[in-house]
């Protein structure tokens, strides 16, 4: 901006040398056209003002339902009926996060999800990671026929295998335990995993072909070479298939509350994600001040309070590392080169 | 002669060494996929046969096992024909995800290219755009959506419902749940934006001067230079919208086929859910090839030029090898001819 009124300066200064007053107002109005709209090679202020606009407007539309929720979690219940209160609670209420807490019996379900979560998502990154260094370092037969089927595996939908898989985890009595997580994902069939596969593919066969020859003259095995060179190479592909399997998996509540948390919620296995689920029956066996009809719009600050609660732990890890998530799609080369 | 064998046996032994060293390295190729091979046998295609045989059968369960009759494909009429709710819901499916696909990936796109401009911020805003990616779950967008926060609260909705009044319930009633939840589609559009931005910015920056040098506005370049670059991105956001808006959990299908399965009330057998879901697997996949279809066919005009232009030119090139076929051919009859000549003329 600093540089077009530069520019803009000596010509003005120059025109009132030569005489009238009249042309130095079309110049004005020239340089103020310029400066507003831009030109062919600079963004003019208006132009600025215009995308700064559309940004904040849909940022905010975006943000929107985030900043209802913590309103909302904050609210008691004569300002959730008072429609004077829109946004700013009168009192900031932490009991309805205190009564969301310990209906959802907070530690121990942060606990199992945790580790409902965690296991298997490292057991996907290393599975990923071998599978996705096999397809992409080694040629043998059919290989494209296993990419197209494990392209074809990302697209079908669940519930397809839904039921078979529910009748063989039945079958080998792993249902209802975090083993029905674990066996899928040690077999690179975990939730999302063909995705990971293909980050994992791309990004070792950038890895040049002269590294990898290098080792094997210098005595190097195929396992060694993997873990020596090819894995340390790969810290972004890890870290990216890391944080998005967490994500991931945290999120899943269907698939979670057939197989681990059971259909009827009997199981000993819980995570937020299904909890919240069943939120409101939940809620009201713990002994919820109000029941009945009349519940559903009083105790929505609890409702908001519990959905905070449950995304909270991802939100947190997401603000500390936002620029590994937000870069992730650049680095891994989805964009496909 | 003993020797001459031994030596043949040594070669071949040579010859099937220097296969297995290419055998091995395909064989520790094999090594690292073996888990996935068996996951895929185990978790996707025997699942797959299964779900299939189940669809075409009535299976029951007692107490000493599964019991499956093979009834053709009665689960299928017996869905079309008398089930009260599910045939409503697929269609309301089509209708709704026809509209949102376009909207979300337009609204990305736009994004994608806001985010473009030389701006400063442009990391703050990357992050509230793909926020949504880590916290959209189904439970969460239940309960913002059942607490009316998936609405803009200054769009008039009802004078919409009154203006398209006019067309059938079910589209009224996509378009008007489109339109109440307008924030969540717009939550969707997450990984979409990040895609579309990173095929926007590796674009080569050169073609847009020299397109500017020939005088094309920004809108030109847009539509000539950006559009066809990004069309591969068009087309991966595309599936990935489709496949993320059936496989989501807001949407009520896969509830119903849940019910189907294990619910107290509405529960009609493995049978029959498995013929659900088929049917359901079966519109999705016809949409995602609807889609590509549709974006795939309308093919570059330049390229068609391009190979119009080097057809003509093979064409020609057959041409002058033929005339210069005749041509030797003629000099060889000539030369043959004067050789006659000079014989006869001896």
């Amino acid at each position: 901006m600093k540089s077009k009124k530069q520019n803009a300066l000596p010509k003005q200064q120059k025109q009132p040398a030569k005489a009238v007053a009249a042309p130095k107002r079309k110049i004005d109005r020239y340089a103020v056209k310029k400066w507003f709209f831009g030109s062919k090679d600079t963004q003019g202020v208006g132009k600025l003002i215009a995308i700064y606009g559309l940004l904040i407007c849909i940022g905010f539309v975006y943000l929107y339902p985030l900043l209802y929720m913590i309103s909302k979690s904050l609210m008691q219940r004569a300002d959730l009926l008072d429609s004077s209160v829109n946004w700013i609670p009168s009192v900031l209420y932490v009991k309805n996060y205190v009564d969301a807490f310990t209906s959802m019996n907070y530690v121990k379900t942060l606990w199992q999800s945790v580790v409902i979560v965690g296991l298997p998502t490292l057991l996907n990154m290393v599975m990923c990671a071998i599978i996705g260094y096999g397809f992409a370092r080694y040629d043998f037969p059919l290989k494209n026929v296993m990419l197209g089927i494990l392209i074809f595996s990302f697209i079908i939908p669940p519930q397809i295998t839904m039921m078979p898989n529910y009748l063989l985890y039945n079958d080998l009595k792993i249902l209802d335990s975090i083993k029905a997580f674990l066996l899928p994902a040690l077999l690179g069939q975990g939730i999302k995993a063909q995705l990971y596969i293909l980050i994992f593919f791309q990004f070792f066969r950038q890895i040049p072909q002269a590294l990898i020859e290098a080792a094997k003259i210098d005595g190097c095995g195929h396992f060694k070479t993997f873990i020596r060179i090819a894995v340390p190479s790969a810290a972004p592909a890890i870290l990216v298939v890391f944080l998005f399997s967490l994500v991931w998996y945290w999120n899943e509540s269907y698939l979670t509350q057939l197989y681990v948390c059971g259909v009827l919620g009997d199981s000993y296995w819980n995570t937020l994600m299904v909890a919240l689920k069943g939120f409101n029956d939940s809620y009201s066996q713990a002994g919820g001040s109000v029941t009945g009809e009349a519940m559903g719009s009083l105790n929505e600050g609890i409702k908001m309070a519990a959905t905070m609660l449950s995304i909270l732990p991802v939100l947190l890890l997401y603000f500390v590392l936002q620029k590994q998530f937000v870069e992730s799609v650049d680095r891994t080369g989805i964009t496909g080169e | 002669m003993k020797e001459i064998k031994n030596k043949e046996k040594q070669q071949t032994a040579a010859k099937k060494k220097r296969l297995s060293l290419k055998q091995r390295e395909g064989m520790m190729g094999y090594l690292f996929v073996l888990p996935w091979i068996i996951g895929v046998l185990i978790f996707v295609l025997r699942p797959l046969a299964q779900s299939f045989n189940f669809a075409l059968s009535r299976v029951k369960m007692t107490p000493k096992g599964r019991e499956i009759t093979f009834i053709g494909i009665q689960n299928f009429t017996q869905i079309l024909q008398e089930d009260e709710t599910f045939p409503t819901e697929l269609a309301a499916y089509l209708v709704k995800t026809v509209m949102a696909v376009p909207i979300i990936v337009v609204f990305a796109l736009i994004i994608a290219l806001l985010l473009n401009a030389k701006i400063k911020g442009k990391g703050v805003f990357r992050l509230i755009f793909f926020l949504p990616v880590i916290i959209a779950s189904g439970p969460v967008m239940d309960q913002l959506v059942s607490q009316g926060a998936g609405s803009i609260p200054a769009m008039n909705t009802s004078m919409i419902q009154s203006m398209i009044s006019f067309m059938p319930g079910f589209i009224v009633d996509a378009i008007m749940g489109l339109f109440e939840n307008i924030v969540m589609y717009l939550w969707y559009s997450g990984v979409q934006i990040l895609i579309f931005l990173a095929a926007v910015q590796k674009i080569d920056t050169s073609l847009y001067e020299a397109a500017k040098m020939d005088g094309g506005s920004t809108w030109e370049c847009f539509w000539k230079i950006t559009l066809p670059t990004i069309k591969p991105m068009t087309l991966l956001n595309v599936v990935y919208t489709i496949v993320y808006l059936s496989n989501n959990e807001q949407n009520t299908i896969i509830e119903t086929i849940k019910n189907a399965m294990f619910g107290t009330t509405g529960s009609k057998g493995y049978g029959y859910a498995s013929a659900m879901a088929w049917l359901y697997a079966l519109i999705v996949t016809l949409l995602v090839i609807i889609f590509a279809a549709a974006l795939a066919l309308k093919k570059d005009v330049y390229a068609k030029k391009a190979k119009k232009f080097r057809k003509e030119q093979k064409k020609q090139e057959r041409l002058i090898k033929k005339i210069e076929k005749r041509g030797e051919q003629y000099e060889k009859q000539k030369a043959k001819r004067v050789a006659k000549a000079a014989k006869a003329a001896r």
